[in-house]
């Protein structure tokens, strides 16, 4: 009952940080589906350029989060604001799964499909776009998804740097040895994650092409 | 138009293959030397095994690929001076595993290259409806269908129609009827035969059966190790002595051996 209190009693600065939260992780994933779609895309054309491209988004993907924090620190412009440097480490955290299910996407479509449109005259542009892509979708949002998931975990580590969101609750908890803080900041960021799974999921199986 | 009147001279040569080579990257050479010619209106078979080189030629007319040496002319101008494109879009081409757009309808892929070269919507929909009547699918059973609620005969009848949709005057055609069971085959293979007595198509198509050749084609090309062996007209074909066209001859004569045999049993 305390902790229902708890959440009646603070829902602004909740609601704040939540909000705050979403802010930092969808501007990420923007910033992630912008650069990481045409990486993947880059792949499929370029197959020397997949071991840099998908290693280098793969090392990004295993710095532990906090120090990639303290890695992006003394960059010049993104020291500055706590928020720049966030949403960057976040972007980087969440290419690898974007780059990588773009290419899977593209290169999983039934290479007669492929002959076919370039047999009946289509441009490479057309074939991206009316084929390739559309095609992809799916798999792409599917790593979206994974993406978003990972990112709003992520996110929450964003406080130790001072870039608010619901990681604020959790470290103060943390230090104030107060769990209705913790969950505070908890129970929102793990409703937060469902509800994006969710969602990106039902566009998923909406998008999806017909099939067998 | 009876086959008589085709064959009588002046024959217009569409396609033109002149000393055609070709090589992988990795020096391999695919194709040497390779000249013939198709006039207008034939039907060319490229027959011979597996890896002789078949579809690589065929792949030369629409420029899917480029000779390494010699040059392929359509309608008198070289393939490397055709806009690949354009090209592509003045031939129909049919492959074995069709290829339907998964994504896109019944309609949406056979008007696939009407809306690539923009035409009016109301001719794009009537053509559609005049192309499942020509491969005898009926519109309002097929047109809103997806390719994957469809039969094998089915789909390769939904790939011709897709392929002649903008009425090109040349057809190429990958081993089209290879992925269907014997009795498809042959009924698609009867009404291809139909379709192209109406039609007057120029044709090139790869098969490695022969009695797909004899039905279908005016002309055999035989192809072995990448070099033409022999081009043929059916009857020639029957009785050439030609090793390899002799052997391909007595494969065929098996079964209707095989056919006597029964019938004295």
């Amino acid at each position: 009952m305390n902790t229902v209190n708890f959440f009646v009693r603070h829902q602004n600065e909740i609601l704040q940080a939540t909000l705050q939260h979403i802010w930092l992780v969808g501007i990420a994933m923007l910033l992630a589906v912008a650069v990481g779609v045409p990486l993947g895309i880059i792949v499929t054309r370029h197959p020397w350029l997949s071991k840099p491209i998908l290693g280098g988004a793969n090392i990004a993907e295993t710095i532990p989060s906090l120090a990639l924090f303290g890695f992006l620190l003394p960059v010049p412009w993104m020291g500055e604001r706590a928020d720049r440097l966030v949403i960057v480490a976040l972007t980087l955290y969440a290419l690898l799964p974007i780059i990588r299910n773009t290419s899977t996407g593209i290169e999983s479509i039934d290479a007669a499909v492929r002959q076919a449109a370039l047999g009946m005259g289509m441009t490479q542009n057309q074939i991206l776009w009316q084929v390739e892509l559309r095609l992809a979708v799916p798999t792409i949002l599917a790593g979206v998804r994974v993406a978003t998931v990972l990112t709003i975990g992520i996110a929450t580590i964003a406080a130790a740097v001072g870039a608010g969101g619901l990681g604020e609750f959790i470290f103060r908890g943390l230090a104030m040895v107060n769990n209705q803080l913790i969950l505070a900041g908890a129970i929102p960021a793990a409703a937060l994650a469902l509800l994006a799974d969710s969602i990106l999921g039902l566009l998923e199986w909406r998008l999806r092409p017909a099939r067998q | 138009m009876t086959a008589e009147t085709e064959r009588e001279p002046p024959r217009q040569a569409i396609i033109e293959f002149k000393s055609v080579g070709y090589r992988l990257p990795n020096g391999q050479t695919i194709l040497r030397d390779l000249t013939f010619t198709v006039g207008r209106g034939e039907t060319l078979a490229l027959l011979g095994r597996s890896g002789a080189g078949k579809t690589t030629a065929l792949k030369m007319i629409n420029r899917m690929l480029d000779p390494s040496e010699g040059n392929v002319l359509v309608e008198g101008k070289a393939t490397v001076s055709w806009n690949a494109i354009a090209l592509r879009r003045h031939i129909g081409y049919v492959i074995q595993d069709v290829g339907l757009f998964p994504h896109f309808t019944i309609e949406q892929n056979i008007s696939l290259v009407p809306r690539l070269e923009r035409w009016p919507a109301e001719r794009t929909r009537a053509r559609v409806k005049e192309l499942l009547d020509l491969v005898d699918l009926d519109i309002d059973k097929f047109a809103k269908r997806y390719p994957h609620q469809l039969s094998g005969g089915q789909r390769q009848r939904v790939g011709m129609a897709r392929a002649l949709a903008a009425d090109p005057p040349i057809l190429l055609m990958d081993e089209p009827f290879g992925a269907l069971d014997p009795l498809t085959r042959g009924e698609l293979q009867k009404e291809f035969q139909e379709l192209q007595r109406r039609l007057g198509k120029t044709v090139v198509m790869v098969t490695h059966d022969v009695g797909e050749s004899l039905l279908l084609a005016t002309h055999i090309a035989l192809l072995e190790d990448g070099k033409l062996t022999g081009i043929y007209s059916p009857p020639e074909f029957l009785t050439a002595k030609e090793p390899m066209a002799a052997a391909y001859v007595a494969n065929f004569r098996m079964y209707e051996d095989a056919e006597r045999a029964n019938e004295h049993r």
